[in-house]
């Protein structure tokens, strides 16, 4: 059968269509106008209006982590493309899979400088995956299916595909996205038996061994954080996990540290720098897990699953690299595991159990809720008992907050946490709930987030009342973008050099001006009602919760400090030298 | 009167810290649209040195460019390089000539001379020496054309200067594997 021949842009909404898109985030403009005018005429793929691009690629982004699914966003030339590149940098940063179709002038006017031109292909190149610019309509087909299995193939991440107007106009045949067999791209699953086989011996005969698993288990997909709970169940070894990998391994269970890393609880870096057997699971040895890199866990053997071998001794060396998707190699440890008859060291690990115990008697998490500010891990506290029973999905933008939302936010189940990790972006926390809610219409989609980072993003509000997505906005107000702080109280003798947010809104005001509920709490007394009305009410709410503007973030890795120097608590010194006032 | 032409800073002028290493590298690549780009982009990016780079298509039908460059850096570098590289999508593959087995290095140079009299002629004997090639000729000028290791073009080079050098065109390393495998 010859295949159909139709414009340009029915060829593109026909492959979305074939790729299973339910979803378009995007906000139209001169250059995507055919797509928009097609996209008009059908219903079968629905279309979120945003108010600025980089809340569309959010949204993709909340999308995206919740349903393991890639995110697709729709932006016009020029502004709309660069608008898009901060949340394609997240989304390459957190290896999440979105496909970003940016509008571009016609073919004769790239590199007129003609009006809305940007070269997105060029401003792209570093902040995606792949991209493209497709300048013959007959290629089109091709390589929107070729950018779908770019982005969710291997390591996920952004794709970018950009479209001419005029052949977005043009008549093409179009062709269907058979099992695409790319001609260099090939993601290596299945990881090296004899690797494994090591792997599994040194597990077998460690004395302290450690599970630090990452965001990987999370994108490998739900069979990757079964199998890891069953090999960690298994071996009967302690794990923790960093701040992307939430939920990979239940936070219920008795096996697990708490969440590693600059805020990581003390029992989870203390067993890292202290173990003999480390076994990195799709994670990457970040500068927020390892610290001072010439202190890491020097004295452990390392085991490292990872599907991009770029990945492998990047920062840290390893000894037996393991390249593969997760799931598959924690499916043949498994196997390699129980074939073996043996068991681990039982005498050797209870020791190390009971080291830990020790650790976690610390308690690093504690805090002093008294009768006057409402303390923010408190509020966290009465957040997740409140909303235990709901089906719930929580996002968080950047800061203190979220750092505390990691702390005190427990998740038994992975994709049910979303937050910029590698990037940091301030603003994507209320955008990706919208996405999030999008692809969970039912589900209670809770925000965590700061003043300061939801004036980020602010805008998105309106498209939550638009789309009738009923996000929970947490507010935990108070009144400084408080990490910002926290450092300058810590690192720079309390200098607080434009970290005061003077002039915020009144942010019940502000809800009801968009058609959003607005709640406030100020007293630790209050809170449960307004944590309670914001759950049940049905549609979106802001919940203004002014919290201890004071309160620092604790446990705390001094930036430049060895992972197992940490700071617990206000009485703690924080020793920075000059290497460590240089680090981010 | 003569500029003073000082050839590409040759890697050998330049003190590498211990444990780093010059390194050839081959990669094979989709002669498409911005696929240089990339490969640049990347270096410059992550901060990794180019010491030169020669790109070229070596295969029209499959539409394959050959990209033949030269960095440097510790182990754990070179080998983050190499993975960086195959991470690019249009790559087909990446081979490091240095350790990689056993490889020729060759660069081409066209070398401008200017002058009269002896100097003219001790250029010419000096040239012919080296093995270059007079590939272009006035009262007053000579471009000489030379092939050889990067080495043997800075010794070259660094004759000519006293002898009226003007201009250099290098084309920076290529190299291929001894033997009979193929990339």
């Amino acid at each position: 059968m010859p295949n159909a021949c139709m414009s340009g842009s029915h060829i593109v909404l026909k492959a979305l269509e074939d790729q299973g898109v339910d979803v378009i985030f995007g906000y139209p403009g001169g250059a995507v106008l055919p797509l928009y005018d097609t996209m008009f005429q059908q219903n079968r793929i629905r279309h979120v209006l945003v108010r600025h691009e980089q809340g569309a690629t959010h949204m993709a982004e909340g999308y995206a982590r919740s349903t393991g699914k890639a995110g697709v966003v729709l932006v016009t030339s020029g502004p709309g493309a660069t608008n898009a590149v901060t949340g394609l940098t997240d989304a390459m940063m957190d290896s999440i899979p979105m496909v970003c179709l940016t509008g571009q002038v016609a073919t004769h006017l790239i590199g007129n400088d003609a009006f809305q031109e940007a070269d997105t292909v060029g401003i792209t190149r570093p902040c995606t995956k792949h991209n493209y610019l497709v300048k013959d309509v007959n290629d089109l087909a091709r390589t929107i299916h070729e950018a779908f299995y770019v982005a969710n193939s291997g390591r996920p991440g952004p794709v970018v595909v950009d479209i001419p107007k005029d052949v977005s106009i043009a008549e093409g045949e179009y062709v269907a996205p058979e099992a695409i067999r790319h001609k260099t791209y090939r993601p290596q699953l299945k990881g090296d038996l004899t690797a494994i086989e090591q792997a599994v011996e040194l597990l077998l005969e460690a004395k302290r061994p450690m599970f630090y698993s990452g965001g990987g288990v999370v994108n490998s997909g739900p069979a990757a954080s079964q199998l890891l709970t069953e090999f960690v169940r298994l071996t009967g070894y302690p794990i923790t996990s960093t701040l992307m990998g939430l939920g990979c391994f239940p936070a219920s269970d008795s096996q697990w540290l708490g969440m590693l890393g600059m805020h990581g609880t003390y029992e989870a870096n203390l067993a890292m720098a202290g173990c003999d057997v480390m076994v990195a699971v799709g994670a990457r040895f970040d500068d927020r897990i390892t610290g001072r890199l010439d202190e890491f866990s020097k004295g452990s053997t390392k085991i490292h699953i990872d599907i991009d071998p770029s990945s492998i001794n990047k920062n840290v060396q390893v000894d037996v690299p393991i390249i593969g998707d997760c799931a598959h190699v924690l499916e043949d440890m498994i196997k390699v595991w129980k074939a073996s008859g043996r068991k681990a060291d039982s005498q050797a690990v209870e020791d190390w159990w009971s080291q830990i115990d020790k650790w976690r008697s610390r308690n690093s998490l504690r805090y002093e809720q008294g009768d006057g500010l409402i303390k923010p891990q408190y509020a966290l506290e009465r957040l997740r008992e409140l909303s235990k029973e709901k089906d719930t999905y929580v996002t968080t933008d950047v800061g203190q907050h979220q750092m505390w939302a990691a702390q005190f936010l427990p998740f038994d189940k992975p994709n049910r946490w979303m937050t910029s990790g590698g990037l940091g972006t301030m603003g994507y926390g209320l955008p990706a709930a919208i996405g999030v809610q999008v692809a969970h219409p039912d589900s209670t989609v809770i925000c965590v987030t700061g003043e300061a980072s939801l004036m980020m993003c602010i805008q998105e509000l309106s498209t939550a009342v638009q789309h009738r997505t009923p996000v929970k906005i947490f507010l935990l107000n108070n009144r400084y973008m408080g990490m910002v702080r926290q450092w300058q109280e810590l690192l720079h003798g309390g200098r607080y050099a434009e970290s005061y947010m003077d002039s915020l809104p009144d942010f019940v005001k502000l809800a009801e001006s968009f058609g959003v509920t607005g709640l406030i709490a100020s007293k630790p007394g209050e809170l449960d009602k307004v944590i309670e009305e914001m759950i049940e009410t049905d549609g979106p709410v802001i919940a203004d919760i002014q919290v201890d503007p004071d309160e620092n973030c604790f446990p705390m890795i001094p930036a430049g400090s060895a992972h197992y120097d940490m700071l617990l608590g206000p009485n703690g010194e924080a020793e920075v030298n000059e290497d460590g006032l240089a680090m981010v | 009167m003569a500029r003073d032409v000082s050839g590409p800073v040759s890697p050998k002028e330049i003190t590498l810290e211990p444990q780093e290493r010059y390194h050839t590298i081959a990669v094979l690549v989709d002669n498409e649209a911005g696929v240089l780009a990339r490969v640049i982009g990347l270096f410059s990016g992550r901060g990794y040195n180019i010491e030169s780079l020669v790109v070229a298509e070596v295969d029209t039908e499959e539409k394959l460019s050959r990209i033949t460059l030269v960095t440097s850096g510790t182990p754990m570098v070179i080998e983050q390089i190499k993975a960086q590289l195959e991470r690019l999508v249009p790559v087909h593959k990446v081979m490091d000539l240095t350790v990689d087995g056993p490889s020729v290095e060759r660069e081409l140079a066209l070398i401008k001379v200017r002058g009269t009299g002896d100097k003219r002629v001790e250029s010419l004997r000096i040239a012919d020496i080296f093995r270059a090639r007079v590939v272009d000729s006035t009262a007053e000028s000579f471009v000489f054309e030379m092939t050889g290791s990067t080495d043997k073009l800075d010794a070259f080079i660094e004759l000519m200067k006293p002898l009226g050098l003007v201009d250099v065109s290098r084309t920076g390393v290529v190299a291929i594997s001894r033997g009979t495998r193929p990339m």
